[in-house]
């Protein structure tokens, strides 16, 4: 009896697989994705939150579809920032991460600091999909350490029941009339580009002038800003908090989504052009597993389930042709050419640099014009004193009670 | 005597792991630069975070007081109660910690906000809409809200130990209320007071999300500046630690002061 229930079962488990393969065609084949199976192998994958088709709101859930298929065991950890991996990274000493997916500045800092392995793009069949202009970059100019993931634009969002005017400029976050009502990057990184191209300099700038010009700028748009945000951002446009902020666009779709009052523009001046992709960390004790789920993330039927869910945009053409969209949606996922070639990416900067626009930072963000300089070494400083003057007094009254 | 030291073992094991070496690396770290020769760099530079520094203290010391002179009577109150009652009002204090602490500050961003709850509620009235959210008003409300439970519940401690029987002396006596609230209570609880300023003031101090989350980021904090070190754009974990440093500094000079006052001292202080 539990023989012919176990047979059931078994029959009912291969129709099912049967389904599964049935249902998505890969481009790679099925052999290459089975070199693994039955090893109890497990990667470590290392992701942005929420860069991923995880099945919620029945999407594709990617990385079960991958356990799926090749019997690797997929575990998932997230990051915030492209700084807390690093640092994370950093303090553990060696990676215990197979798969990272940071941005490409990020990624130009791993290699400088010999943190990465080169990946093998013979085991990556799919590399070949990957549209040309996303190769060569600036951050891995042979593409040895890194296979595109995502990529985005930075431009503005903004409330149009809340102004009238058509936003094309960056000087819209320093408008006066919008007092109050700014939300503003709350990493200098982005913070700085803007500011900087706003003024006509590269966002790579690595001039300490120009640098402090920038923060001179920032300085003066803290008084309008209502607040320098990150994640926080989609609680308060999504809410009609503040009329315009600058933001990822597939972020900016994704609050589109939910308030239709919101629209999205480029800027006509720079923007910044980012990617992320995938890289392997040194340490890591399955290469070429970590090689196979790079390749199955390049399915093209894949790459369009995460651009679909996530809102950010596909290097794969041939993922983009699948993606069932309507045209707002696509002008700003997939921006034309000219807004393409005025964009710039972010590279790494000279360490002396990134120290210089760290302290300026810290400078435009404690900047308060009320604030008095000697509340703390006042306050230190009576600390100090009332915690003499009890001792004085506990020895005062000793020597009384002894005498 | 011995077995004391037998059982507390492994708290002393935890402690040298957990506690000690981290404060050791701490200080290792403040005194060295990127390459790991010694340096005193990273505390000399960090008089340019002053207002910081003095932002901190400041409203992290007005949460503290604003958390006294709400807990103190409300505990009290609660000491009085019939032992049932005490337990479901002690319950409520810590109701609201069951719940997440990013969730709870997260909850009172919506509130606050220009087209938030309370907003709304005046906007009814046609008043308002008066700006609360990216205020240092909202910080420390944010402070106040987090951290009562933690000035209550030591003061709560303290004053169920105070026998009525030595109010209803000091009124037999002829005392006054004021007299005996100043002469007799408030002395008696002077170990919950220092406590409870201790247990409210060092986490108010050292906050980073609630600056973030209901400042708007323009208020930055001690707490914000030192996870801009290890987090930010910089990386640069020696001046992150001479910051801590400097903090914990901060924070031991209250904690001797606090601790040295016993009742005695205090009854002389109010004389």
């Amino acid at each position: 009896m539990t023989k012919r229930i176990l047979s059931f079962i078994f029959a009912v488990l291969l129709t099912m697989s049967f389904f599964v393969s049935a249902e998505t065609e890969y481009e790679t084949d099925i052999s290459y994705y089975e070199k693994f199976k039955d090893q109890n192998i497990t990667i470590n994958v290392y992701n942005w939150g929420e860069y991923i088709s995880d099945g919620g709101d029945d999407s594709v859930n990617v990385n079960s579809e991958f356990e799926k298929l090749t019997g690797i065991k997929v575990h998932y950890t997230t990051f915030a920032s492209n700084e807390q991996m690093y640092a994370k990274l950093k303090g553990e000493g060696t990676s215990v991460y197979d798969i990272i997916i940071p941005s490409e500045y990020m990624i130009a800092r791993m290699i400088k600091e010999d943190m990465l392995e080169e990946i093998d793009m013979e085991n990556i069949p799919n590399y070949a999909l990957i549209d040309d202009q996303y190769k060569d970059l600036l951050h891995d100019p042979d593409n040895l350490y890194s296979v595109p993931y995502m990529w985005g634009m930075v431009g503005l969002i903004y409330n149009t029941s809340m102004t009238d005017e058509e936003i094309i400029s960056w000087n819209s976050l320093w408008d006066e009339r919008y007092f109050g009502n700014i939300l503003m990057f709350e990493n200098p990184r982005d913070a700085f580009g803007i500011s900087l191209a706003r003024l006509g300099y590269s966002m790579n700038s690595e001039d300490p002038k120009e640098m402090e010009e920038a923060a001179e700028e920032l300085k003066k748009q803290k008084m309008l800003v209502q607040a320098y945000v990150m994640d926080e951002i989609f609680n308060k446009m999504e809410g009609g908090e503040a009329v315009i902020a600058p933001y990822y666009a597939g972020d900016a779709i994704t609050m589109m989504d939910e308030n239709p009052d919101l629209a999205f523009a480029f800027p006509e001046e720079t923007t910044n052009f980012f990617v992320d992709s995938f890289v392997i960390p040194k340490g890591s004790k399955n290469k070429e597993a970590a090689e196979m789920y790079i390749n199955f993330m390049c399915e093209p039927e894949i790459s369009a389930a995460n651009a679909e869910y996530i809102g950010y945009s596909t290097p794969i053409s041939a993922a983009r042709e699948m993606l069932d969209l309507d045209e707002e949606i696509m002008a700003i996922s997939y921006p034309s050419v000219e807004v393409i070639e005025k964009s710039e990416i972010f590279r790494e900067l000279d360490p002396e640099i990134n120290k210089l626009m760290d302290k300026l930072w810290t400078e435009i963000r404690s900047y308060n014009e009320s604030a008095n300089d000697w509340i703390a070494p006042i306050f230190i400083l009576s600390l100090f004193l009332a915690s003499i003057t009890i001792i004085v007094v506990r020895a005062v009254k000793k020597k009384r009670s002894v005498q | 005597m011995f077995k004391a030291k037998a059982v507390s073992v492994p708290y002393l094991i935890w402690m040298a792991i957990f506690i000690i070496a981290p404060l050791v690396l701490v200080g290792i770290f403040a005194l060295t630069d990127a390459e790991g020769s010694f340096t005193i760099e990273n505390l000399s530079g960090i008089g340019r975070f002053t207002p910081v520094f003095a932002r901190s203290i400041w409203l992290a010391a007005i949460a503290t007081a604003i958390c006294l002179l709400i807990a103190f009577p409300m505990a009290f109150a609660i000491s009085r109660m019939s032992e049932r009652r005490q337990n479901l009002f002690l319950m409520l204090v810590m109701l609201p910690m069951w719940m997440n602490f990013l969730l709870r500050t997260y909850a009172w961003m919506s509130l606050l906000e220009n087209n938030g709850l309370i907003n709304r509620f005046f906007g009814l009235f046609g008043i308002g809409p008066f700006q609360m959210i990216n205020t240092q008003g909202a910080v420390v409300l944010g402070m106040v809200y987090n951290y009562l439970p933690f000035m209550i519940l030591p003061l709560y401690s303290v004053m169920t130990k105070i026998d009525n029987s030595v109010i209803e002396a000091a009124q037999d006596l002829g005392a006054s209320n004021g007299k005996v609230f100043s002469k007799v209570i408030i002395p008696l609880a002077v170990p919950g007071i220092t406590t409870g300023i201790t247990m409210v003031f060092v986490p108010s101090i050292s906050t980073f999300i609630i600056s973030r989350m209901l400042g708007g980021g323009g208020n930055l904090l001690i707490g914000d500046l030192i996870e801009m070190q290890f987090l930010g754009n910089s990386y640069n974990p020696h001046l992150g630690s001479a910051m801590a440093l400097v903090l914990m500094v901060i924070v031991l000079f209250t904690m001797s002061i606090t601790s040295s006052i016993d009742s005695e001292e205090l009854e002389d202080m109010l004389i």
